[in-house]
């Protein structure tokens, strides 16, 4: 897993594809917070970053299948698939190593808008003066999120030998479970509790429960068992060549 | 017993892939796989290293049973696919590190370094995969199969595409490999069977028609005698149809001729007496071996 999980890291770093998505996720975040006016810190009444874990998901919503989409796919278009399973190692080895590997690159390209932090939190009147909980639940169901689009991103690339194929079903996929459970519980035909049941099928739902700075337990297990269950759906879908 | 298929059966759909083929190789051999292509070769290698599984029969590698013990079966297996996959952006060193730290070498490095020196990777050791021709790309697909030093190795078609010079380099290393490995390779060059491998393996239709030492196999299939013979003087092929034992009678030019035998029974002495009762010049006279190609078209035709 630890040799997977390197192999990914430096095959993302070593082609220009990181050096890309890394550079559009932190030009995207820095337009929309210090120069588009709508969402602009400067021209805010309050000094937080409320616009920045609002725009993050959609961002992520395209850019993390746009870096899943060749985990696997190119892998089985090359053949390597076929070298790497049969090396010593378990599907779920395989499987977890680029996850994490994925995940952390995530982590890689977040870290810079700590940067944002300070800047706010030294901006602020008097500075300092910013829901620094808020903030960091945001940052931890930010990285929940980012997490599960990764699982769904391995997913879609574990379909298909397409890259095109695989980032157009990640990216489906991703908006489906952010989103459209929560449009959904708007049609008419959920009314009462069902609605609330149907919303917090998406992520959505715990993502703006976690950013409000209260980490539920309900939320985490929610994600970990949605991340859980995009990964075994992963390893199912590599191992039907066995089928 | 390093490598040990029994009774393997694969089914596509409908389709019989590899239909009852049972085989031995032991440490120390080096054994060809031949058949025309979609005869089941390359189906029952994936078989052997654990990609596909079988349908039903069983194999076992040193000893572990592909399909209840993978991760120790897979261990001692080197394998280099069909097309030789490799990750085009990867440096050499770096791909064979990367394959090194998979099978938790110890030895990591001094096992790379050998590893590119025995296979004449040196002066390319620090390019991309990518960069590199076909014939230096197959000696990286063989070094990520040696690497850990495997007690059978597997290789489908490890010199196709590959040019003289290059095949003849890979053969040395396969058979230099043979003396203490077991080596499965595939391969559609009958030559390379011969020049290679001390045994071969026919199949055909995914069934196994043939499994003998390149000797045995070639003496096995000569079930006719064919005769080459050369006279100084014009003669009729009604004259040498007549001959006893005699079947075909094929003019390779005005004087030269093929014979083919009823059976077995030499026909260089027959000839002789022709010659010497007609009082022709005996110029030629030799006993033809049928080349292996000749008795794997028989095989499978």
């Amino acid at each position: 897993m630890r040799a997977i999980y390197f192999k990914e890291i430096s095959a993302f770093f070593s082609s220009i594809i990181g050096y890309i998505v890394i550079g559009m996720f932190l030009v995207l975040l820095g337009l929309v917070l210090w120069v588009f006016p709508e969402y602009s810190l400067l021209d805010g009444r309050f000094a937080g970053l409320e616009s920045m874990f609002a725009i993050a998901p959609q961002v992520f919503l395209f850019l993390i299948p746009a870096v899943t989409m060749r985990s696997l796919s190119e892998e089985m278009q090359t053949g390597t698939l076929e070298l790497l399973v049969t090396r010593p190692l378990s599907d779920w080895q395989i499987v977890g190593g680029k996850f994490l590997a994925y995940l952390s690159l995530v982590v890689f390209a977040l870290l810079p808008t700590l940067l944002y932090y300070f800047t706010i939190y030294q901006l602020g009147s008097p500075p300092g003066n910013l829901d620094s909980g808020g903030i960091i639940g945001s940052y931890i169901g930010l990285f929940f999120l980012a997490a599960a689009f990764v699982a769904i991103g391995l997913f879609a690339s574990s379909l298909t030998q397409s890259q095109i194929v695989a980032f157009l079903l990640g990216a489906f996929l991703c908006f489906f479970f952010f989103q459209m459970f929560d449009l959904i519980s708007r049609l008419p035909i959920f009314f009462g509790k069902t609605d609330d049941i149907v919303q917090a099928i998406g992520i959505q739902y715990h993502y703006d429960s976690m950013s409000r700075g209260l980490i539920d337990t309900r939320d985490v297990v929610y994600f970990l068992s949605l991340i859980a269950f995009f990964l075994a759906a992963t390893v199912v879908s590599l191992g039907r060549r066995h089928w | 017993m390093s490598v040990q298929v029994q009774h393997l059966v694969k089914v596509y759909g409908s389709q019989r892939a590899v239909d009852d083929v049972s085989f031995e190789v032991q440490a120390g051999e080096v054994l060809g796989f031949l058949g025309p292509n979609g005869a089941g070769k390359t189906t029952t290698m994936k078989i052997i290293t654990g990609f596909l599984p079988a349908t039903s029969g069983t194999v076992r590698v040193c000893g572990y049973d592909v399909a209840s013990q993978p991760m120790q079966a897979r261990a001692c297996v080197g394998y280099l696919p069909e097309h030789n996959p490799l990750y085009r952006d990867m440096y050499v060193r770096e791909y064979l590190k990367f394959v090194a730290s998979v099978h938790r070498l110890s030895d990591a490095r001094t096992r790379v370094e050998a590893m590119i020196e025995r296979t004449g990777l040196t002066s390319h050791r620090h390019k991309r995969i990518g960069e590199l021709s076909k014939g230096y790309r197959q000696r990286v697909g063989l070094a990520q199969a040696m690497l850990h030093d495997p007690q059978v190795l597997i290789l489908d078609e490890p010199t196709s595409g590959l040019d003289p010079n290059q095949i003849v380099e890979i053969r040395q290393l396969i058979k230099e490999l043979g003396r203490e490995k077991t080596v499965i390779l595939s391969t559609h060059i009958l030559a390379e069977v011969e020049a290679v491998c001390s045994r071969a393996i026919i199949i055909h239709q995914g069934r196994l028609v043939a499994d003998d030492a390149i000797e045995a196999l070639k003496s096995r299939l000569q079930g006719r005698s064919v005769v080459t013979v050369e006279f100084g003087q014009p003669v009729r092929a009604e004259q040498l149809r007549a001959l006893p034992h005699v079947q075909e009678v094929k003019a390779l030019s005005q004087h030269r001729w093929q014979l083919i035998g009823v059976d077995t029974h030499d026909l260089r002495p027959i000839l002789s007496a022709f010659a010497a009762q007609n009082q022709l010049t005996l110029l030629e006279l030799h006993k033809e071996i049928l080349s292996v190609e000749e008795v794997f078209q028989q095989l499978t035709r």
